[in-house]
């Protein structure tokens, strides 16, 4: 495939603008006022504040990666938090070869968890993940190779709508009760914890934070503008052409079918790379990141946000999440009855989500 | 002890001329010899008197005791423990209990022991009610002797039930396989074979063995191979009864998943809209069970069927209101109806949470719906599952009457068919919404009754179950009853059948894998929807 860029495409993206825009001044100020400020300060950052912000960026990568699909390619998946996970798991298993003999029984190579299995050695799926490069080859091309035989199975027998919904999360929940066994080898119901350093540097120092935290928005930042790349591209309008009718599409001559898997790879990668940044902030990985409902709630924050714009997506991701954390803390029991009713009215008032109350509707829809 | 409660339920009045002769002769017993004591076994067993079995067995169990004050005689419910709990030997009810120095026991030995022990059998062996001579065989097979056989034979001649008839023969049969007659032994394995029992099974498998020489145990070479044979046949039919068995938990499965799906099938299919929140309308039929039982705490058996209408109407009737207000502005938009009702499912988990606190709360299972139906030695079947079974078929019965038959139903099936050509015809379609909508939640309280006897009910309850139910759905094939029905069926049967192989979450796994697969081939499903109308914009 070609993208050929339009001219204007980042001239015109001033939302996207506005959004680069945030998104540098938290890289920037977030080391200062972790780093600089002095604890005392009450601009200080703490090291739960970093967690939450890296938290909220990896998810709004998630968001933006399910945007790309559901609001250019009309393709609803509620299996991405699959992706996620798995990107989020090759990241873990590098981070657990990483602990070495300082795990509980000080095996040199093998994990503690195997260890307590009784396992003798290493399986071979294991192999090469004390490798920092293999390990981030994998942490892309696992979420994508399973992304590529998914979609090429579900997209070449023309599975739409809610069908393919359906199965996504079907696919999802399989992962969730295969990663809750302990014979598969990815610690069970415990998933991996306890991590010691990342490339030699101590992943409970506020310093290694705040480079993972810059890094997160360097990714985000990336990965917004190669997905605003391709939505501009001619690619990216075959693929609303696709959302908008697809049987029209496919008589004008296009391979619908290509179109939609790549589009699915892509955004399979990106939510793999979103949840390998995820995994050595908060410190743990485990197989509830496979449950149904979290991939949903990705969609949900979409939806808030305003699907089909990327930025907004992101926004979308940031707010509800940062709305969880402040109720779940301040009224733990109002908590899920505002998520509830924020789905309800955002559907029903706001089908363009937040974004769509500050900004006028594309010409090319 | 269960013959025990079967006597206590005839009721004694008074005390009559023949209860007078009968504690008179009880009360000889304190005194007398061993030798009297059997003298005064025989005459009691002839007095006909309801009490004699439960006492005559207390005796042999070393049960039968009498106060040291007043010198009358008491049965202890068991010779164990400090004070005895006592049953008076009259009209065999409880009577109090008192310390084990206040009562002394009425001894026996070896030779009573024997004569009680036939007499006790012999009064089971001729009891009019099979299920009682049924219990007195299979007591009598733990512990053979030659005085049972005895009477198992002279009984086997006149008993007319064939199961008690077939259990005697087994008896004899095994008793017969310790004798030295060859042929007969040989004559006993075939009879053997013929059983599906374990027991019998080990004890034939008994005669394989080696003794730590390498030599056989059984020296009888044709006896050994006879028995390999039966062992053989044995395990071949117990596999075939587990297999049934198997079998039988699939179709219970399937029809969870059934019940649960064709409410789905019906909001799902005929609507157009994914109903996320079908599994937390369950979770609201569950509860309405809990409540409708809370509110008559004495009857149990009755409040399941009560909270049958009160769930469909409960859940029913909150479908409705979800359509009324926030689904009929989402028509024709499904994956909005999936956020918004999604949305819905997490505020009526909330809510429940905030009623009920949450905690699970334990629904009682009736007595009728609990025990298990023993079809023979190999195979039980629980009657909760049965009754599942049972009644899946029954609301799919009704809901395709209802779907065929009546003018609501053609009312729901011109509207899925076709919105705009239905309502040029004078069908008020806003109206057939609200009660398809109605409906499926109906049946999703109804399923939520049924689930509510199977596990624990909690908020939770509606999640674990709406994935594989969506899955039934798109198995079968969206808007098709008939498909519901097919694919959950065949769904939790292959899920059961792989689970011995394979453990539960792998045939799980498997199954979900599988119909990833199937979706490739048939992407709408088994029985899809023909026509226009199932074309995707």
């Amino acid at each position: 495939m070609v993208f050929r860029l339009r001219d204007s495409a980042t001239a015109s993206d001033r939302g996207g603008a506005a959004f680069l825009a945030v998104l540098t001044v938290v890289a920037v100020s977030v080391p200062i006022l972790n780093q600089a400020v002095p604890t005392s300060s009450s601009f200080h950052l703490s090291a739960y504040g970093l967690t939450l912000i890296g938290k909220y960026l990896c998810y709004g990568m998630l968001a933006l990666a399910v945007d790309l699909i559901w609001g250019y390619c009309g393709i609803l998946s509620l299996g991405h938090a699959a992706f996620f996970s798995l990107g989020g798991y090759a990241m873990g298993m590098y981070l657990m070869r990483q602990i070495g003999p300082r795990g509980v029984y000080g095996d040199p190579v093998l994990p503690d968890f195997m260890v307590f299995l009784n396992w003798k050695s290493l399986p071979w799926f294991w192999y090469g993940f004390n490798h920092f490069p293999f390990a981030l080859a994998m942490m892309v091309l696992a979420p994508a190779l399973l992304g590529l035989v998914f979609g090429w199975f579900a997209f070449r027998s023309r599975v739409t709508g809610v069908y393919f919904s359906i199965i996504t999360q079907a696919l999802t929940y399989a992962l969730l009760l295969a990663f809750f066994r302990n014979d598969m080898g990815f610690g069970g119901n415990n998933g991996f914890t306890d991590f010691k350093d990342i490339l030699g540097f101590d992943l409970h120092s506020d310093r290694t934070r705040v480079v993972l935290l810059v890094l997160t928005a360097v990714a985000l930042a990336a990965s917004y503008m190669a997905c605003r790349i391709i939505v501009e591209s001619r690619a990216g309008r075959v693929m609303r052409a696709i959302r908008d009718g697809e049987s029209r599409t496919r008589f004008l001559g296009y391979s619908v079918e290509s179109f939609k898997l790549w589009a699915f790879v892509f955004s399979a990668a990106v939510a793999g790379i979103a949840g390998a940044l995820y995994v050595p902030q908060i410190g743990i990985i485990n197989p509830s990141e496979f449950a149904p409902i979290n991939s949903i709630e990705v969609v949900i924050w979409v939806a808030v946000g305003g699907r089909g714009t990327l930025y907004g997506a992101v926004a979308g991701a940031v707010l509800v999440n940062y709305a969880k954390t402040y109720l779940t803390g301040a009224f733990p029991e109002v908590w899920l009855y505002a998520l509830g009713a924020l789905f309800v009215l955002v559907t029903i008032f706001l089908p363009r989500g937040i974004i769509g109350l500050v900004r006028a509707p594309d010409k090319d829809k | 002890m269960l013959l025990l409660t079967l006597w206590g339920v005839i009721p004694v009045q008074g005390q009559s001329p023949k209860d007078a002769s009968f504690l008179a002769m009880l009360g000889e017993l304190r005194e007398a010899t061993y030798s009297d004591k059997a003298n005064i076994v025989e005459r009691l067993s002839q007095t006909g008197h309801p009490s004699v079995r439960a006492v005559l067995t207390a005796f042999m169990e070393d049960r039968l005791y009498f106060r040291n004050d007043n010198q009358k005689v008491v049965i202890a419910k068991s010779a164990e423990g400090d004070p005895l709990s006592l049953i008076d030997p009259l009209s065999l009810k409880d009577a109090g209990s008192a310390s084990a120095d206040s009562l002394t026991q009425i001894g026996t030995n070896n030779g009573l022991r024997r004569t009680l022990k036939t007499t006790v059998a012999h009064f089971g062996l001729s009891n009019p009610d099979a299920a009682v001579r049924l219990d007195a065989v299979r007591d009598m097979l733990r512990s053979l002797d030659e005085t049972t056989v005895t009477l198992l034979r002279e009984r086997i001649s006149i008993e007319t039930n064939p199961s008690v008839k077939k259990e005697i023969a087994t008896g004899l049969a095994l008793a017969a396989l310790d004798g030295s007659d060859g042929p007969a032994r040989l004559v006993a394995i075939a009879t053997l074979s013929q059983s599906v029992s374990q027991d019998v099974r080990n004890r034939l498998a008994l005669l394989l063995d080696k003794s730590p020489d390498g030599s056989f145990v059984e020296s009888d070479e044709k006896v050994r191979r006879a028995a390999a044979a039966a062992v053989a046949t044995i395990d071949h039919w117990r596999t075939f009864y587990s297999g049934i068995e198997t079998l039988f938990f699939g179709l219970s499965l399937g029809s969870v998943l059934v019940l649960i799906a064709i409410g789905l099938a019906i909001t799902f299919g005929v609507m157009g809209v994914i109903n996320m929140a079908h599994g937390e309308l369950m979770m609201l039929g569950a509860y309405t069970t809990y409540v409708v039982q809370t509110a008559m705490p004495g009857h149990i058996g009755i409040s399941v069927l009560v909270a049958i209408p009160a769930a469909f109407i409960v859940a029913g009737l909150t479908g409705v209101v979800l359509e009324r207000t926030i689904i009929q502005f989402l028509y024709g938009r499904p994956l909005e109806t999936l956020l918004a009702t999604f949305g819905v499912s997490l505020i009526l988990q909330q809510s429940v949470r905030s009623i009920f606190s949450a905690l699970n709360r334990s629904v009682v299972t009736p007595d009728w719906m609990s025990g298990s139906l023993q079809l023979n030695d190999a195979l039980a079947i629980t009657y909760n599952r049965l009754y599942i079974v049972i009644f899946t078929l029954i609301v799919f019965a009704v809901i395709l009457v209802v779907m065929k038959r009546t003018r609501i139903g053609l009312d729901i099936r011109a509207v899925s068919q076709n919105r705009a050509m239905a309502k040029a015809m004078g069908i008020r379609t806003e109206w057939v919404d609200a009660m398809t909508f109605g409906l499926g939640s109906g049946i999703a309280g109804v399923a939520g009754v049924a689930l509510s006897q199977l596990t624990n009910v909690g908020p939770n309850l509606g999640q674990s179950y709406i994935i594989d139910s969506f899955m039934v759905v798109v198995f079968g094939g969206v808007g098709n009853l008939w498909g519901s029905l097919i694919g959950g069926m065949s769904m939790g049967i292959v899920n059961k059948l792989l689970e011995p192989y394979a453990g539960a979450v792998l045939s799980k796994i498997f199954v979900l894998v599988a119909l990833i697969l199937f979706i490739q081939t048939r992407p709408r499903g088994l029985f899809p929807q023909a026509g226009r109308a199932a074309e995707d914009k």
